[in-house]
């Protein structure tokens, strides 16, 4: 991990103002923050180990925990609601048999549900893997489900 | 002023434009909202057909031109005749419309949403005199759907960077006396007028000014922004730029919501065109003047929209708002002026640079001047992203434009400003959308999400999912919020469940009025807007849950 972690910072200068961007770039190549590379970051931008992990543990795009290898988020805004996302984020809970905001213990999976994405034109809507999907049914959230754990 | 730079530009725009028009060409909207019902499929599906019967045929790749009801759409040009757009085109429509329209020359009047351009289609009407456009006054939508998104030359043949060639023309006091001329104010939802904004910028005193175009879109039913993003970077772009120019900034940040990554990706690539061709930079079109744009990616978090919010996330700190005074444009990004400004605003300037002021201000009403884009959901029956004169009423919009409520049901009640504005209940549809009318009326126009509910709609599971909403995006930093938000929907979901006591709704008007006068920012103001309205006009609903512990709307 140290190896990639000091080629990510090695692209930034250690300005404050580039937090958020340093932890964005960590995620996107570990899939979650690991605490080692908190310390790290906090290091290299010269700021107290608190002030990082009080900027990761705020912003709800950034994991502390390890991530599946597929995820699932589930708009949950008034407008999906009303378009079935609870119904949907129940089928999911079921079928991939973890709760809300948990990761399945063979790292499958992780249940994700997410405030308003604008999409409220296509509610209910899910995303998979970063795509998008819009208008979803239970059963294509299954069929959805399904096709990414063939796929795995 | 006449830039011979900028001359090339559009003497090579209006050729491609031209070029394009002059052999069939097919266009698909693939912008988020579309690609999330298979647009992405139709498109391969087109070139795929295109391939195999070897036509000589374009195809274009355009953002969204709003009508999200209708997606995927496709439109089919073939030259000397108008353009036809089909809506609800998959993979077998797609095929089918490209047989009989461009193999055999017989547009398909089954699958159409309506023709654009000079002359007419048996059987098929006029797009813009249809039901959804008729009264709709498109100027900062104009070019969505229509263009490709990241095409400059696009952008340029059709009016694109007249309003920045206008400004480099004149003295910065002068292009601020224009937008205040204008009457242009904050389309986010605040609605404080443009042109003092920058005036005040420009005064202030700072090593480096920034402009900072807010992208944060997180409103509960508002989709606008993300269009406009996608659809027509480059608006944005030039409204930034002359904004740099009035205000003296020298760099610009596009700070757009983590969800949004097509936008993200279409206004990186827009920014390193136009940076490529000197409308961007150092040294913009020759002039000597600097400009330069770098976008940033928020991590998600609704108060991120709150301006203050927004500059302390952009320089690595927690998301949370800040005690104004000072005002961004006296201390904001790193200390500095700063000039945040909304998607909405931003793609008006060029128009008014170019247009002029009274142009701007012929239509709307007395103080909210223009047009305002609104996006519609819920059980709307035509659905979208819509831009209409201020002052035009909401019954008009959701009957005439929308095509009235979904599955022949009753509206019950309509959602406006996202999860900071109100609720007006149906007895009220005829109310004039306008800055002043609205705040009046306890719920504000926001940023101009419109959200209809019909009549089978539980208004307590509506003000439930809204206070949830709440409770997670409170950013912690005051009390009153913090405890309040969680309060607030703790007792809302127990009403709901069945399990609500008698003094449930006292409790709860005096939480929320608790929170109106001692919250830090406006989020902990105004949230509990939506549970007092739902109290003030549906009180008797809250009472059968209370009384009998169950819901008999739903």
């Amino acid at each position: 991990m140290d190896e990639r972690l000091s080629e990510i910072l090695s692209s930034f200068q250690g300005k404050q103002e580039e937090l958020i961007p340093i932890l964005q770039r960590i995620q996107a190549e570990f899939g979650y923050l690991p605490s080692e590379a908190l310390l790290k970051v906090a290091e290299f931008v010269n700021i107290p180990e608190a002030h990082v992990y009080g900027v990761a543990s705020f912003y709800e795009q950034f994991r502390l925990k390890p991530v599946g290898k597929n995820v699932c988020k589930i708009c949950k805004s008034a407008i999906c609601q009303m378009h079935g996302a609870s119904r949907l984020l129940e089928e999911a809970k079921k079928h991939l048999r973890i709760e809300e905001g948990n990761t399945s213990p063979d790292l499958k999976w992780t249940l994700e549900t997410t405030e308003c994405m604008g999409m409220c034109a296509v509610a209910p809507c899910v995303v998979v893997n970063g795509r998008v999907f819009g208008k979803v049914t239970p059963q294509k959230l299954i069929q959805l489900l399904g096709a990414k754990e063939g796929e795995s | 002023m006449e830039l011979r730079e900028f001359e090339m530009l559009r003497l090579r725009a209006m050729h491609e434009w031209q070029e394009m028009h002059l052999k069939p060409f097919v266009t698909v909207g693939t912008a988020t909202c579309a690609r999330s019902v298979g647009a992405l499929e139709t498109l391969d599906a087109v070139k795929d057909f295109i391939a195999r019967h070897g036509l000589d045929c374009g195809v274009f790749e355009v953002g969204c031109m709003g009508l999200c009801y209708a997606e995927p759409i496709m439109g089919v040009s073939v030259p000397g005749a108008p353009t036809v757009f089909y809506g609800k085109v998959g993979v077998e429509e797609a095929c089918e419309i490209l047989e009989q329209h461009l193999l055999r020359g017989k547009p398909v009047a089954e699958y159409a949403l309506g023709t654009v351009g000079e002359g007419s289609v048996d059987g098929i009407q006029n797009l813009f005199e249809s039901q959804f456009f008729r009264k709709q006054v498109r100027r900062v939508l104009s070019r969505c759907g229509f263009v490709e998104p990241t095409n400059l030359s696009h952008y340029i043949a059709t009016g694109g960077y007249e309003g920045l060639l206008k400004a480099l023309s004149m003295e910065p006091t002068q292009i601020i006396e224009e937008l205040k001329k204008s009457g242009l104010r904050g389309r986010g939802g605040a609605g404080f007028p443009t042109g003092l904004k920058w005036e005040l910028a420009r005064k202030a005193v700072g090593d480096e000014k920034y402009i900072v175009c807010n992208g944060a879109e997180g409103d509960i039913g508002a989709f606008m922004d993300r269009l406009i993003m996608e659809s027509d970077p480059y608006s944005v772009i030039e409204g930034m730029t002359i904004a740099g120019l009035a205000v003296g900034a020298k760099r610009g940040y596009i700070y757009i919501r983590a969800e949004y990554e097509l936008a993200f990706h279409i206004l990186e690539r827009a920014v390193s065109i136009a940076t490529q061709h000197g409308l961007l930079g150092k040294d913009i079109l020759g002039t000597g003047l600097q400009f330069e744009i770098e976008l940033f990616k928020a991590a998600g978090m609704y108060i991120c929209g709150e301006e203050t919010a927004l500059m302390n996330s952009m320089e690595g700190r927690r998301g949370i708002p800040r005690l104004r005074p000072p005002f961004p444009t006296q201390s904001g990004f790193k200390g500095m002026p700063t000039v945040v400004n909304n998607v909405k605003t931003l793609a008006n300037v060029p128009l008014i640079l170019h247009n002029g002021a009274s142009w701007f201000s012929s239509i709307g009403t007395e103080k909210s001047k223009g047009t305002t884009v609104l996006s519609l959901s819920g059980c709307i029956e035509r659905y979208g992203v819509v831009e209409v004169p201020m002052g035009i009423t909401l019954r008009e919009v959701i009957y005439e434009i929308g095509g009235g409520i979904a599955d022949g049901k009753k509206l019950k009640a309509v959602q406006t400003g996202g999860p900071l504005g109100g609720i007006i209940p149906e007895w009220m549809i005829d109310i004039a959308l306008d800055y002043e009318t609205m705040r009046d009326a306890g719920s504000p126009l926001g940023s101009g999400g419109i959200i209809a509910f019909d009549d089978h709609a539980c208004m307590v599971d509506v003000a439930r999912a809204f206070s949830e909403f709440a409770k997670k995006e409170s950013c912690g930093y005051c009390i009153p919020c913090r405890l309040g938000t969680a309060q607030i929907f703790q007792i809302l979901d127990e009403i709901a469940k069945g399990q609500g006591k008698e003094g449930d709704l006292d409790l709860l008007i005096s939480i929320g009025e608790a929170m109106k006068v001692s919250c830090f920012c406006a989020f902990g103001q105004n949230v509990p807007n939506i549970v007092l309205a739902t109290i003030k006009h549906f009180q008797s609903e809250y009472e059968e849950h209370i009384r009998n512990g169950r819901c008999t709307v739903s």
